[in-house]
């Protein structure tokens, strides 16, 4: 009875166009923007900022970014991992050739780079589709992963190939390094995680989005109703990994510190983001959220409950951990198949009749 | 004959026998995406489990020891008998069979219909399940595996070409070994499935689950068939390549190798499986050979992809795979 | 879900609140994982020495040691985690255990003020204490073993190796490039040539860069392997017939893992050490008295003696040594990491303590002081007997080319400096 439209008159176009038509989504909102930016600031600390909150924020921008392109556009990618990479290594070069220019400046333009180099890796899509196109993307995984670690003027020819950030402040607050405040990391991912979202969603809103849906759903039909194919899915891998390339970045310099190519930047992250994105729910912002939410947080749940609660070795630990990790996403799967987006959806739904059965 | 010309006639057979290894794991692949529609991502932990289970039944390990000993306070490992190499073959069978009885039943019966990817991801699901409950069984410590395979330069090769060209050939026996394997392993699948009536419903239920259940096909049955050949196929595949390095983890990683080969050759044929493999495995041994030193070095892991997307450019359903016919 | 969170965390901190009265050493292991194998000894190793220490005497001067294991299946995001968990417990000391995990830890790590050891692993030039305040890795790092490998070589090759072909293969990324800026600094020096061959994770599949070596015929060969790569390095270059006396791998490739797998065929494989090998040493008979018979022994009890295992001991002896200094110097027993670090940095280990402790000429005898963090620098070299199934020392503890190393590291030390902008101590 508080999730109604009824009652709820719209006077001018553009109230009618926003976001959040229903006055209680646009509230919620308002509160979960005033918690993140407001409220958790002042009650982190350094555990549950690395553990948790920044892979959130950082891994939600790379689900947006890959949701854009494989849960709108239909496009399946394995190459997230090398994207991700392009980030960091072009964040890194540009730290250390500029290190005059404030590094908002510099994860914006690693974004940049890496939507080029992006729509450059997504050319065979547009002669192949479906599980042959991810497995091509495994190529530009492959490559970028071996490239990085070949041509010794990305990590500037040190001696061991791996990449460190130095330390880089905003309005005087350090960001990067060793000696950042847990505040201050969490506010600088938050604030790039909400302008993302906020240009993700009105893209996807837009005429963009409903290009880019029309491909994912019948391509051919699309191109007989004027849709580019070509620009429209060289558009969602450019915009694709201009977010995923934000997200490589701040991995790189805010969360991690050093990174090496193979290491950080491998198969299995290209193969974690796919997760999150499917069992978050392909074509979805909030999807997004939910989805990297669920994959940080369990593997931390689960060694938490292991290791603390019930002092099991840790090696039996790790083995559950992964035993329970693929269990449940079988069980999702089998329960729901489009996400934890569909629960709220559904959810929502539900709730708009709230208290009647229907 | 010019040095390099004798070394690339070397490389090149080294690379049509490294392509039928690749070849072993893409099989498994094929088989269940042919029958259902299933990329099955957990064909190179099938083999691993597969093989720790042939060297743990081979030593008489006790399953789940490092569990029990935790839970109960014993100190229990091994039970103190071994079994030959040919028994453990066909228990450990046996259990690949009951693996997809239950991958059937608790799983893929339950996600019948879903989109291709929902399967892949549910076979990502299995393929972490699998590796964690192979782990626990079994115990993350390398294994030897020997199953009585030869291993090492064939002599015979070595000196024939010698006599000939003045620089011995290295062809490890293990491959001809190999080889050998995969040509009887074809030559029984596609005799299986062209004369066998099991072999025929399974071609039925690839072309058309629903015709096929028309005309009386248990689809079930043919599921639960289609993963235990692939179960038996990543068998021998984790056989040949567990022999080389020992049983252990890495060995999952196998299948990253036999995706070009799927790319290249089709995910839907058996034979295109063997060709992308021997084109795989000649292509990234000739490019690291001639251009590899030039660029550093190490260029197999990406190369293969490389080579297999110029190819699907061309032909984007691959060399042997069905053609993709797209109605609007 | 974000309140949730907070409630939790604010929970969990008020939980967590009450001082140690343990000393606390963090165990960051993997026995899980590509690395597995490899990492389970080492992991034993360092817990049973703890235990056999509060078990026989009590502890480190009375006060028990804890040990708090987390699994990192050698994952550099896995690692920092357990770094962030375990550093408010009061930790004296971390062993990260993998190059990568250590370059994350090495800015996180001085920031908090807790040392690392790296022990002959993670960044090379660490080894320079004025810029490294707080990173350790003595007794020796991968450019002295470079060092200690091609004068070992040369001695085989009767002095001089001018002329000869020296292969490195190495692991394609940080751990295995490391060698090469000192062996080609070496290659000038004494005359040989030098080709390096990378192999790319995970390493199955060697076929390619063992036809190489087979075709250009090298005199010897070096081997920077970790995990798979170094068993399948051994039985191909058994398969090929490579003269296994001329092939040497690093201390990460010279375990009883490697080269059982191989057979016979890896009957003379050589390789690096920078402890002493087997289990002739009085200590293992403490450890099995009091830890692996009455039950507490980490593992299954039977990597006693094992290259890892050992190396597992050292560590965790070497951790002990330095507390039960910072001990003295400090006059109380429940020291701190700054502590900690500072007797590190005053560390020196020679025969009379090894002795004492039940490991005598088990390591080299060094000092450690506020420039030099990495000790004086001497590596062994073992030889595989595959009938016997034992490694055994076939040289003493000898010392590096420093005349080649130390510039290089002057000057990759200098380079971080200069990114970080970290001002030079110790003057």
């Amino acid at each position: 009875m508080f999730y109604r439209e009824a009652g709820d008159f719209k006077t001018s176009y553009t109230d009618d166009n926003q976001t959040f038509p229903i006055k209680f989504d646009r509230y919620r909102y308002y509160v979960v923007l005033a918690v993140a930016f407001g409220i958790i600031p002042f009650l982190i600390n350094d555990y549950w900022a690395n553990a948790f909150l920044l892979p959130f924020l950082i891994y939600s921008i790379a689900a947006i970014g890959l949701n854009i392109l494989t849960g709108y556009c239909g496009q399946v990618s394995l190459g997230t991992g090398g994207f991700m990479a392009v980030g960091a290594y072009a964040c890194y070069k540009l730290m250390t050739v500029f290190p005059d220019v404030n590094i908002f400046f510099h994860v914006i333009a690693a974004g940049g780079i890496t939507a080029i180099v992006c729509t450059a890796f997504g050319l065979p899509s547009l002669r192949i589709k479906g599980f042959y196109l991810a497995v091509a993307t495994l190529a530009a995984q492959f490559f970028l992963v071996w490239l990085f670690n070949k041509v010794s003027w990305f990590y500037n020819y040190s001696a061991s190939g791996q990449i460190n950030a130095p330390e880089r402040t905003v309005f005087g607050v350090p960001v990067t390094g060793a000696n950042t405040e847990a505040w201050a990391t969490y506010l600088f991912c938050l604030v790039f995680l909400a302008i993302s979202a906020i240009i993700a969603r009105n893209l996807t809103r837009g005429m963009q989005g409903r290009k880019w849906m029309a491909i994912r759903d019948m391509d051919i039909a699309a191109e007989i109703i004027g849709v580019n194919p070509m620009r429209a899915k060289l558009s969602a891998f450019a915009v694709s990994g201009f977010f995923i390339g934000i997200s490589g970045a701040l991995f790189f310099a805010v969360y991690l510190g050093a990174a090496e190519a193979g290491d950080s930047f491998g198969i299995q992250k290209s193969f974690l983001v796919l997760f999150m994105i499917i069992i978050g729910g392909l074509g979805s912002i909030f999807g997004s959220f939910a989805g990297a939410a669920f994959l940080v947080l369990l593997p931390v749940a689960l060694k938490l409950v292991g290791v603390d609660f019930l002092g099991w070795p840790t090696d039996i630990v790790a083995h559950i951990q992964l035993i329970i990790v693929g269990a449940l996403i079988i069980i999702f799967l089998i329960a729901e198949p489009h996400g934890i987006a569909q629960l709220w959806r559904v959810a929502k739904e539900k709730l708009r009749l709230w208290p009647f059965p229907h | 004959m010019p040095e390099q010309i004798v070394f690339a006639m070397e490389v090149f057979l080294n690379g049509l026998m490294a392509g039928v290894l690749y070849a072993l794991v893409a099989l498994g692949f094929v088989l269940i995406f042919k029958a259902s529609g299933i990329f099955n991502y957990a064909q190179g932990v099938m083999a691993l489990f597969s093989a720790m289970t042939l060297v743990g039944i081979m030593k008489g390990q006790v399953p789940f020891a490092h569990v029990i000993n935790v839970i109960f306070g014993t100190d229990v490992h091994y039970f103190g008998w071994t079994v030959p190499a040919l028994l453990a073959i066909i228990l450990t069978v046996v259990v690949m069979v009951l693996f997809a009885w239950a991958v059937q039943k608790y799983i893929f019966r339950h996600l019948v219909g879903q989109e291709p990817i929902i399967l892949f991801m549910a076979t990502i699901g299995l393929a972490y399940f699998l590796e964690g409950v192979g782990d626990l069984m079994w115990n993350s410590e390398i294994k030897k595996l020997d199953v009585g395979l030869p291993q090492g330069i064939n002599e015979a090769i070595d000196n024939y070409t010698f006599n000939i060209f003045d620089y011995g050939f290295f062809i490890d026996n293990l491959d001809i070994v190999a080889t050998l394997i995969a040509a009887l392993l074809v030559g029984g699948l596609v005799i299986f499935s062209q004369y066998s009536k099991e072999g025929r419903a399974m071609r039925a239920v690839a072309d058309d689950h629903q015709a096929a259940l028309s005309v009386g096909v248990s689809l079930n049955f043919i599921w639960i068939m289609v993963w235990s050949v692939a179960g038996f196929v990543a068998l021998v595949a984790g056989i040949m390549w567990g022999t080389k390095s020992g049983v252990q983890f890495s060995l999952s990683l196998i299948a990253l190798k036999a995706l070009p080969v799927l790319m290249l050759g089709g995910f839907t044929s058996i034979p295109g499986a063997i060709v992308g493999g021997l084109i795989i495995g000649v292509g990234e041994k000739l490019f690291e050979f001639a251009i590899g030193p030039m660029v550093g070095g190490a260029t197999e892991n990406w190369f293969a992809y490389v080579l297999a997307l110029i190819f699907l450019v061309f032909r984007p359903q691959g060399l042997f795979g069905e053609k993709i016919i797209e109605r609007v | 879900m974000k309140i949730k969170l907070t409630t939790m965390a604010l929970t969990a901190l008020m939980a967590a609140g009450p001082a140690m009265a343990d000393l606390v050493f963090p165990s960051l292991s993997y026995r899980t994982g590509p690395f597995a194998a490899g990492g389970i000894p080492f992991a034993d190793g360092y817990a049973d020495y703890f235990t056999l220490l509060n078990e026989r005497d009590g502890g480190i001067g009375g006060v028990p040691a804890k040990l708090i294991e987390c699994e990192t299946a050698y994952n550099t995001e896995k690692g920092v985690e357990c770094y962030e968990s375990t550093k408010d417990e009061g930790a004296l000391i971390y062993q990260p255990l993998s190059t990568g995990i250590t370059y994350q830890l090495i800015p996180k790590a001085t920031a908090d003020g807790i040392p690392i050891h790296s022990m002959g692993y993670g960044r090379t030039s660490a080894k320079n204490g004025k810029v490294f305040s707080h990173v350790f890795n003595y007794p020796v790092n991968y450019w002295d073993g470079a060092s200690v490998g091609i004068n070992h070589f040369k001695k085989q090759a009767g002095g001089s190796l001018e002329g000869k072909k020296i292969t490195l293969l190495h692991f394609n990324g940080a751990y295995g490039k490391e060698p090469i800026p000192t062996l080609e600094a070496l290659s000038a020096k004494e005359g040989f040539s030098l080709n390096t061959i990378a192999i790319d994770y995970p390493g199955q599949e060697q076929k390619s860069q063992w036809l190489q070596i087979r075709r250009e015929r090298p005199d010897y060969v070096l081997f920077w392997g970790w995990g798979v790569m170094n068993q399948v390095a051994v039985q191909e270059a058994s398969n090929i017939r490579f003269p296994m006396e001329n092939f040497m791998g690093i201390w990460w490739s010279g375990a009883e893992l490697d080269v059982l797998p191989a057979g016979d065929g890896a009957n003379g494989y050589k390789a690096l050490q920078f402890h002493n090998v087997g289990s002739d040493f009085p200590i293992f008979d403490d450890i099995k008295q009091y830890v692996t018979d009455a039950g507490k022994a980490a593992g299954a009890g039977d990597q006693i003696g094992t290259v890892l295992y050992n190396r597992g001991v050292y560590a965790a002896f070497l951790a002990a040594e330095a507390a039960k200094a910072a001990q003295a110097a400090n006059g109380t027993k429940e020291i701190t990491a700054a502590m900690m670090r500072d007797s590190m940095e005053a560390l020196t280990i020679d025969e009379a303590k090894m002795a004492a402790a039940g490991l005598p000429g088990f390591g080299p005898e060094f000092q450690v002081s506020c420039e030099n963090h990495g000790g004086g620098g001497m590596a062994a070299v073992a030889q595989w007997d595959a009938a016997a199934k034992t490694w055994s020392l076939i040289s003493d503890f000898e010392a590096s080319d420093s005349g080649i190393i130390e510039p290089l590291i002057m000057a990759d030390s200098k380079a971080f400096a200069d990114e970080n902008g970290i001002a030079e101590r110790c003057n």
